[in-house]
């Protein structure tokens, strides 16, 4: 058989698997552009998971009681898991993670722009829990049935833990608004900054994102930007309500026609700002993560030189 | 608004750009500390089952960061690391003529025998 027939058969196996809704294992036959397009998508996932511990862990030593200690550091480990799932289901894909974390550090690979802003009070860390968390979900869920299967396997993972993160967030948030008069601004101030960098990660609407079809042919993606911050705005109002804060949108109203709530945009030209490097934190992010990396490395060096003297005494 | 460039809100946590990022692909990998799949039984009378993989320097790190990558949660009672290279597999090119010769012995499954209704436990 020529090359081209062969390879024409082989496209064809691929897209029944696709058709019948069947997932892709690591060493099946996949198009070039299926697998480059998992590897970018796949690894700035990670990337994002490694770089937002950044923002929350900001406020580990300074957790106002034990309790709260303790949760913060769990939830900030939970998001260095998911980091580690979703670079080993990346690595199936032909890649390492070394060279992975070498592209971020070298600004190739980029992360999620909403990890670019400070966390500058503690009330953050429950906006981000509730918001950032919240939006993520929004996200993540429809992952778990993506077509290739590592990826679906460690979103499944994921999506299992993220409860917990937003719901610690809205149950500080919670007990805050419980508080006392600055403790609530405290609160408002924070749900100010994070709502419009939150409506932010879902990206452009969808007349900017004419690629989106052939992740959503490919079954990569499941759901379109605009479908799924919709979503985020319907799901997140009753919450606001229930905590008693006010989100920043004077033009936020139910439309009965739609059924759904209409909602102002985020302004676009600051996203791409962000994007392009210019948010408040890009450059401090991205040094943090390169700090660690270099001062970790003699620790990595002694491993392996520990590992090879065992192997040595033992033979 | 006009970003000029695609974005995807595949990506989890959030819109990612999808043009102008490398990949990484064809570049040769540096050496790196060998990978291990991980096992892990849920509870006792369950299997070990596969739930992903690491990289560590030993047999004894594996073991140790299976257990903070996969069970922060109780999820298992015990793990087995196994190095990915001494795993032997069957190879995908060959899975229809390895696997043909289950396909046409439906005689080997229950429902290939009539029974008739009225039969009590069967
Ligand atoms: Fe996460
Ligand atoms: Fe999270």
């Amino acid at each position: 058989m020529s090359d081209t027939l062969q390879t024409a058969s082989l496209e064809a196996d691929f897209d029944r698997v696709i058709e019948r809704h069947d997932r892709i294992e690591p060493r099946d036959w996949m198009p070039e552009k299926y697998r480059a397009t998992l590897v970018r998508q796949v690894a700035q996932h990670a990337h994002s998971e490694i770089i937002g511990m950044q923002p929350e862990g900001n406020w580990i030593t300074r957790a106002p009681s034990l309790r709260r200690k303790a949760i913060l550091l769990a939830k900030v480990q939970d998001e260095a898991g998911h980091g580690l799932y979703l670079y080993s289901a990346c690595e199936t894909l032909g890649v390492t993670r070394a060279e992975l974390t070498e592209k971020l550090i070298a600004g190739k690979q980029k992360y999620s722009s909403i990890f670019n802003y400070p966390t500058l009070s503690y009330a953050d860390v429950g906006t981000i829990g509730w918001l950032v968390d919240g939006a993520a979900i929004c996200n993540q869920v429809p992952l778990c049935r993506t077509s290739y299967g590592p990826y679906g396997r460690a979103m499944n993972r994921i999506c299992k833990e993220e409860s917990f993160h937003q719901r610690q967030g809205f149950e500080l948030l919670l007990t805050m608004m419980s508080g006392t008069d600055a403790q609530r601004a405290m609160v408002q101030e924070s749900v100010d900054r994070f709502w419009w960098p939150a409506l932010m990660m879902f990206g452009p609407p969808d007349v900017e994102s004419p690629n989106t079809a052939q992740s959503m042919a490919w079954r990569i993606k499941r759901d379109t930007n605009d479908d799924l911050r919709q979503k985020f705005v319907d799901m997140s109002v009753p919450q606001a309500q229930a905590l008693g804060v006010t989100l920043p949108d004077a033009e936020l109203r139910w439309n009965e026609e739609r059924g759904h709530y209409d909602f102002t945009q985020p302004d676009w030209d600051e996203f791409m700002a962000v994007v392009k490097g210019s948010g408040p934190c890009n450059a401090q992010r991205i040094a943090h993560r390169k700090r660690a990396l270099d001062e970790g490395a003699w620790v990595r060096e002694a491993a392996t030189a520990f590992a090879r003297s065992q192997r040595e005494d033992a033979s | 608004m006009t970003t000029g460039q695609k974005f995807s809100a595949g990506g989890g946590h959030g819109a990612i750009p999808l043009e102008g990022v490398s990949t990484g692909l064809g570049e040769p990998p540096q050496p790196e500390w060998p990978l291990y799949e991980i096992f892990v039984r849920g509870k006792r009378g369950l299997n070990h089952v596969h739930v992903g993989s690491l990289h560590a320097a030993d047999d004894e790190m594996a073991v140790r960061h299976a257990r903070d990558v996969y069970t922060r949660r109780n999820e298992g009672v015990s793990i087995w690391a196994v190095r990915a290279d001494l795993i032997v597999a069957s190879s995908p090119d060959e899975k229809d003529p390895l696997f043909d010769p289950a396909g046409d012995k439906v005689y080997r499954h229950p429902t290939f025998y009539d029974i008739p209704a009225n039969v009590p436990h069967m």
